[in-house]
């Protein structure tokens, strides 16, 4: 077993103000730690706690006492210590053997300060996940090395690159109990790499591990002399996030204004992205109106320019109307944030009670509180094959995506841009609760903009006119002549149903389906049937060139959702 | 590395930048906020940084200390020192009834005379004056319990922690809704080490107690602690008998229930480096925290802070 490593404790004892100095420098790095139940996840996080010399003699001593005592295991001669067992915090958790709820923990190298997200990897538990993920810039993953890739391992691989975490690094622990077989370890990182490239996730690391022993975690160990890459904690000093960071788009969301006498009105935020300097010209949104940056002060004083994720208080020289809620960006900037009141997101369900599509919420986007509607899920995500898969219900850890309708023009940018004005939470307004996490992609199609006539008939109007919400259905064949003929056999099924469908070209059909229609595209070649982009499924029956059961199923599945869509109230 | 880049800010000014950010969210989106004073290092901290937030202006709340009168003596004198100089608006709380029924730390025990003296009249405190938000200095490094701790936790009618049933935090988006007689209990500090708090005390050179530094000071060991003889209140037990040592402490509560620790150090860069060095955690020195496994959870629960 690894002691503790006390590495800067000599320069301590040297010279501590030169040791201050230093450390003023660091730079601050969040990371997940997600795996599944038993991936070892608190043993891996006491071990960094505990070889970062972060543990105290008192706290080691209490676990070694609750270690004895068979807590979570049989005392097991190998580990005197159960280093998951730093990382306990709950009475419930401590009589149950398991995590229930996000914990953070600290730890300081000479190089960074590590603030970790522990959160639990029971399934129904994504909520969790999701919280911890949201402001990391790293995601750990956990992967036993016995297993390999599991579906949980694929699911938690996603909600990183959903939640826009740009670094992964997965641990393939346990590789003792393989006996640090190199090609396992190797099939692991290999299938593991493509998924997660397959993401969208930029930056994928592998690492073998044994987080019980220590191996890798803070200090190399002998078992793998095969293995020369970074153990995981000089990679997680290393990893290079600066560029993570936007400097380029201004966002300023206001959040407080400063008003201590009748000559002094200051705008207080944090800049979410960007660089402000005294002197730029800049436009307040939603207002549209423009302004000269006066000055931006601090307690210290004035200074000349202010970048993300700096708090500070702006002055403009001309008096305009700014308040809570505003956002402040460039005058002349290249990319400006969408002004809109229709968003295309998706969303993580957080809460017990389902998704209720009739009922209005609060959505919180930066400093701005509005009401809000979902007006239509899309889809909502398969957890086994992460497809997304039409759907009526949104419920809790489920992800979906949905198209949401503010009742005040909101100032967005799409998340995967933008972290900080991408991300948005909706509050249930009977209990309080936060019941969902939303992540912007964009405008909804034919959403209003600043700048243009607004329309004036709303989905939901259109859905109770023809009791059924718009789609796109994209059908295939083996040529030209099997799609077409399939495509007008299921226009001629739905029409004989009651209901408005036709047979378009495919660029056509978005329009169509934003008019409350079913547009139905013949793709040659495709194959089967899609809704909305998901697979419809044929009835296990049914053969493959049965083209009614295909139609029928078509039909089957447009109800599901027009039904929804006509049940829904409007405003 | 990346040391070069001049648009780049360190741990302790992106914490500093996080902390305003809370406090500014809580000025705007409550009615009715509070701030909680308990005059130590953290307290110190979360007053600079909410006069950071809100510079030019004064602070848009009032300090509260929830007083069990069994400070140091050297508190009380820096509470009223510092709050003057700052002009701050300082309001003292205390358990009047409680205090006329004689509750004590000696004849109670730590546990109840905690959740007398402080929980509850904590819970008068926030209903008498209607507050609906109260800042906290709590780390979330602090204790275990802490550890899950949101940053805006929210509190039923009767101040209670329901650790299960916590609302779920992502970004910096805040949930502040809450009905009337519920209340959130925001905490700045929460992702403050204590050697970040050290850090950015010596860096702002903020003005702190100095029962922190180390000095000759009349204490008796008992239960295993140094206790300060701070006044005549506090009770010796036969055979004890008070010798001058030279003590700090690393946390300040009530004295009778503050452990000291033999140290030379009388610079903040020795206080610095002993914590560094130190082999104990920040809370032993606290006798509260060691009546039972989890006691900090079930003092939450019942809406200690």
């Amino acid at each position: 077993m690894a002691g503790a490593v006390h590495t800067d404790e000599d320069e301590i004892r040297a010279d501590v103000e030169a040791y201050l100095r230093a450390h003023e420098q660091k730079e601050l790095l969040r990371f997940v730690v997600i795996g599944s139940v038993d991936d070892g996840k608190s043993t891996l996080i006491g071990r960094l706690l505990h070889d970062t010399g972060r543990v105290y003699e008192d706290q080691l001593n209490a676990v070694k006492r609750a270690s004895a005592r068979g807590a979570t295991r049989g005392a097991g001669s190998e580990a005197e210590v159960d280093f998951s067992l730093f990382t306990d915090g709950l009475r419930a958790e401590r009589e149950q053997g398991i995590t229930i709820d996000v914990a953070y923990r600290y730890f300081t190298t000479p190089r960074r300060k590590f603030i970790i997200a522990d959160t639990p990897g029971h399934v129904q538990y994504t909520r969790n996940m999701a919280t911890g993920a949201s402001t990391a810039n790293v995601a750990v993953i956990l992967i036993d090395a016995r297993l390999g890739v599991l579906a949980q391992t694929r699911r938690h691989a996603y909600i990183a690159a959903l939640l826009g975490i740009p670094h992964l690094v997965a641990c393939v622990n346990k590789m003792d109990l393989v006996g640090w077989d190199e090609a396992t370890f190797a099939r692991i990182r290999d299938e593991l790499t493509t998924f997660a490239r397959g993401t969208g996730i930029p930056d994928v690391t592998c690492l073998p591990v044994s987080a019980l022993r220590g191996d890798q975690i803070a200090q190399r160990g002998d078992a793998a002399p095969w293995y020369d890459g970074p153990t995981l904690l000089e990679h997680l000093e290393t990893v290079p996030i600066e560029a993570d960071r936007n400097l380029v788009d201004l966002r300023f969301p206001v959040q407080y204004v400063i008003r201590p006498s009748l000559d002094y009105r200051g705008f207080a935020g944090q800049l979410a992205s960007g660089v402000l300097r005294a002197g730029d010209e800049v436009i307040a949104l939603p207002s549209g109106r423009r302004s000269t940056v006066a000055s931006i002060d601090t307690f210290e004083g004035p200074i000349a320019e202010a970048f993300a994720p700096m708090s500070i208080t702006v002055r403009l020289a001309d008096e305009i109307d700014v308040s809570r809620g505003d956002m402040l960006i460039a005058a002349g900037a290249a990319r400006r944030p969408a002004v809109g009141d229709r968003l295309d997101a998706m969303l993580v369900w957080l809460s017990e009670r389902p998704l209720d599509p009739g009922r209005s919420y609060l959505l919180k986007h930066t400093t701005r509180v509005v009401r809000a509607d979902v007006e239509r899920i899309d889809g909502v995500i398969d957890p086994e094959t992460l497809a997304p898969e039409p759907a009526t219900r949104l419920s809790l850890n489920d992800i979906g995506r949905v198209s949401i309708h503010c009742h005040q023009p909101v100032f967005f940018d799409a998340y995967a841009d933008n972290r900080a004005t991408g991300a948005f939470i909706l509050i249930d307004s009977l209990t309080n609760d936060t019941v969902a996490a939303g992540m912007i992609r964009g405008a909804t199609t034919g959403a209003a903009r600043d700048d243009g006539p607004r329309a004036q008939v709303s989905a939901a109007e259109r859905r109770a006119r023809l009791g059924q919400a718009g789609a796109v259905v994209t059908v295939g064949g083996r040529d030209a002549d099997e799609a077409h003929g399939r495509a007008f056999l299921i226009e001629r099924v739905a029409f004989d149903a009651g209901h408005v469908a036709a047979v378009v070209d495919a660029a056509a059909a978005d329009a169509v389906a934003a008019a409350g229609m079913w547009a139905i595209v013949a793709a040659p070649g495709a194959g089967g049937a899609r809704l909305d982009g998901a697979e419809v499924h044929l009835p296990a029956a049914a053969s493959a060139d049965d083209d009614e059961a295909l139609a029928r199923a078509v039909l089957a599945a447009l109800e599901l959702g027009g039904k929804r869509g006509a049940t829904e109230p409007f405003d | 590395m990346s040391t070069l880049d001049p648009r780049r800010l360190s741990h302790l000014r992106q914490l500093e930048a996080e902390s305003i950010h809370i406090l500014r969210e809580v000025a705007a989106e409550f009615d009715r906020p509070v701030m909680l004073y308990s005059i130590g290092k953290d307290s110190s901290v979360m007053v600079r940084l909410a006069q950071k937030a809100f510079a030019p202006g004064p602070l848009p709340f009032p300090l509260l200390h929830v007083d069990t009168t069994w400070k140091f003596r050297a508190m009380y004198e820096f509470r009223d020192r510092f709050c003057a100089e700052q002009g701050f608006e300082l309001l003292v709380h205390k358990n009047e009834r409680a205090l006329a029924d004689g509750i004590n730390p000696f004849d109670h025990g730590s546990n109840k005379y905690t959740q007398v003296m402080k929980t509850h009249a904590l819970l008068d405190a926030l209903r008498l004056y209607g507050f609906d938000a109260a800042f906290g200095g709590a780390r979330r490094d602090e204790e275990r319990s802490r550890a899950k701790e949101r940053i805006y936790s929210f509190r039923d009618q009767h101040g209670q922690w329901d650790p299960k049933h916590q609302r779920p935090e992502l970004w910096s988006l805040y949930n502040g809704k809450v009905k009337r007689g519920e209340s959130i209990r925001a905490f700045p500090l929460s992702n403050w080490t204590e050697l970040d708090v050290w850090q950015y005390v010596w860096l702002e050179n903020i003005p702190i107690v100095p029962l922190y530094f180390a000095a000759p000071r009349p204490v008796v060991e008992r239960d295993g602690a140094l206790i300060m003889v701070d006044d005549e209140r506090l009770r010796l037990r036969p055979g004890e008998v008070p010798r001058t040592e030279v003590v700090r402490f690393r946390t300040l509560g009530c004295y009778p229930l503050s452990g000291a620790i033999r140290s030379t150090a009388t610079t903040l860069p020795e206080i610095i480096q002993e914590m560094l060095l130190a082999r104990f955690s920040e809370r032993q020195g606290r006798l509260i925290d060691h009546d039972e496994e989890g006691s900090m959870e079930v003092k939450k629960r019942e809406g200690y802070f």
